[in-house]
């Protein structure tokens, strides 16, 4: 119940922040000059705004995780407003979850907002939607997953760390965490057992958006495996349910002088 | 068997500071306070001296180096006990984007108090004069309002015990007054309050008992009635046109005179003979305008405890020193 009241609280804190417009503006208005730019591509008209429309829902949101992530405990402590909730009954691990899942609920509804945008600039170019459009949908959950891990990492930064450098290393780990089966394939190419095994640590240690990223698939109109929404699904919940617990476990120590 | 609303035992915090975290200060030193159900307990202390401290280390804002502590006889580390007592921190801070009853209600949330049970928010609003501007953004309060609404979120659930740290702090007048009114209301329905400040007069005003902390140490704790009564040392006689005769011979008995225009004061020592002094005025027929007794003032009392408290820390440097 208080882990609602803090999530609840924590949404309408976002949601308020003018940022977050100014965010989701953008993207809907890059979505919409991806009508443009399909128009001006002979073609592929298609292709180009599924791709670019997804890629926008994709990079706004990831800003809007890193962001209002960030500020999401430092901001607390900051301001001192975290005196009057950690001295009522409230533990920390509460303040955590509750922290956590009110951003994820202002995620999902940024989300939903963008790709509502994105389902409009389709139909505006189509006069029409499908079935098969539905598949976009996959593409817009896996990104919502991405960035519920991302936000998890801004979290974990945030209750260590100053919210500048929170974003800095969050930003970096979502750039490594694209390029990590690379890194892992680098270190076996190597032919040198340490790098192999750095690598191979590394490579389960750190996020792995690889898989998350369909947005090319659907854009040449290729079904989601249903393995990969399993996987993703259980990859994301795992991985979140650590970095929360890494949170909560430096959170527990942390003292507000 | 008396009820303990706090119990500190050897409570000691220690900060480290420096880059490589090698300096240690000591903010608290073996505190041991035993607060009683019901008393209004005042915690003094000039700024620095481990007030707040103290207060952070009840709410597990910061963690004891060591020693514990328990209120109403529960460790602190029970989430439970925090539903039966309130802490407002020093210069409180509150979202700035709700307004005062969107606060309240979430810290209501927070309690998981029931509708019939939030009705009582009105009232608290309009108890510390905040009603009027109940739904005006927080950003918009001035510091005095910000106070006021912190007392206000402290006793939204009907708590026992209550911890306020310089609760007087940034009001006017008129507000500290309020304030005043809230805690005596309390003291009324025996609820405990234990508050932190460097405001002697409040203290004085409010306090069953107090505890003088300086440099993380408890130099002295006690009941106000007993600190108080205990320094009535000199009795004080307001004379007007005393002759010079009558000067001299009362010069004998005063441990002082002080001449302002016509009148003359004389601090006459307890232990120094009163009713001669008074039979010589008398006598002489002068016109005696006042006899006070003197009693000792609590601020007397703190800066003799402060005092003696420096005294020592520079015996102790000078030893350390040499």
């Amino acid at each position: 119940m208080r882990v609602a009241t803090i999530a609840v609280h924590t949404f309408k804190e976002s949601v308020r922040q003018k940022v977050l417009y100014n965010l989701v503006a953008f993207a809907l208005l890059l979505i919409g000059a991806a009508i443009l730019f399909g128009s001006i591509s002979v073609g592929v008209e298609r292709i180009i705004l599924i791709t670019l429309g997804l890629t926008s829902i994709s990079v706004f949101g990831l800003l809007i995780a890193i962001f209002i992530g960030i500020d999401l405990v430092s901001k607390e402590i900051e301001r001192r407003t975290i005196y009057n909730i950690l001295s009522k009954p409230v533990s920390r691990p509460e303040f955590i979850l509750g922290k956590y899942l009110g951003l994820l609920l202002t995620l999902l509804v940024n989300t939903a907002v963008m790709t509502a945008g994105f389902y409009g600039a389709l139909f505006y170019q189509k006069h029409a939607l499908g079935l098969g459009d539905l598949v976009f949908l996959g593409a817009a959950y896996f990104i919502l997953l991405q960035l519920a891990i991302v936000v998890g990492i801004a979290l974990v930064f945030s209750c260590i760390s100053t919210p500048v450098l929170s974003a800095v290393y969050t930003f970096c780990l979502y750039v490594i965490g694209n390029f990590t089966p690379d890194l892992r394939a680098f270190g076996q190419e190597a032919h040198n057992a340490l790098l192999g095994t750095v690598s191979d640590i590394l490579y389960y240690l750190l996020p792995n958006f690889g898989n998350f990223n369909v947005i090319n698939q659907v854009a040449h109109a290729q079904k989601i495996p249903g393995y990969l929404w399993l996987g993703n699904s259980l990859y994301a919940l795992l991985y979140i349910a650590i970095l929360l617990g890494i949170a909560v476990l430096v959170f527990e120590e942390r003292e507000f002088r | 068997m008396i009820m303990l609303a706090l119990e500190t035992i050897d409570l000691t915090k220690e900060y480290r500071l420096g880059f490589w975290r090698n300096r240690v200060k000591r903010a608290l030193d073996r505190l041991n306070l035993r607060v009683e159900a019901g008393e209004v307990f005042g915690l003094l202390g000039p700024n620095g001296a481990g007030k707040t401290s103290t207060l952070k280390l009840l709410f597990r804002l910061i963690f004891p180096t060591s020693g514990s502590a328990r209120i109403l006889g529960k460790q602190l580390d029970d989430i439970s006990v925090r539903c039966r007592v309130a802490y407002l921190p020093e210069n409180p801070s509150f979202y700035e984007h709700l307004s005062a009853q969107e606060f309240l209600n979430y810290v209501a949330s927070l309690f998981g108090l029931s509708v019939a049970e939030r009705r009582r928010l009105g009232e608290l609003l309009d108890q510390l004069g905040l009603f009027a501007s109940r739904n005006v953004p927080l950003r918009r309060f001035s510091k005095g309002m910000i106070q006021r609404l912190g007392i206000a979120q402290a006793l939204i659930n009907d708590p026992d015990v209550l911890f306020l740290d310089e609760p007087m702090s940034g009001l006017d007048p008129l507000g500290r007054r309020e304030v005043r009114e809230v805690i005596l209301r309390l003291k009324e329905r025996q609820k405990t309050v234990f508050f932190s400040t460097h405001i002697l007069a409040d203290a004085e005003t409010l306090c069953d008992r107090v505890a003088v902390l300086h440099h993380g140490r408890l130099q002295g704790c006690g009941e106000l009635n007993t600190i108080l009564c205990l320094g009535v040392s000199t009795t004080e006689f307001l004379l007007e046109r005393p002759s010079a005769e009558v000067i001299t011979e009362l010069a004998t008995y005063a441990s002082s005179v002080i001449r302002t225009g016509e009148r003359v004061r004389l601090e006459i020592p307890e232990e120094s003979n009163i009713q001669g002094a008074l039979e010589i005025i008398l006598r002489r027929r002068t016109k005696l305008i006042s006899v006070n007794p003197v009693k000792r003032s609590l601020e007397d009392y703190f800066l003799q405890k402060v005092g003696a408290s420096d005294a020592s820390q520079e015996t102790a440097s000078a030893y350390d020193w040499s």
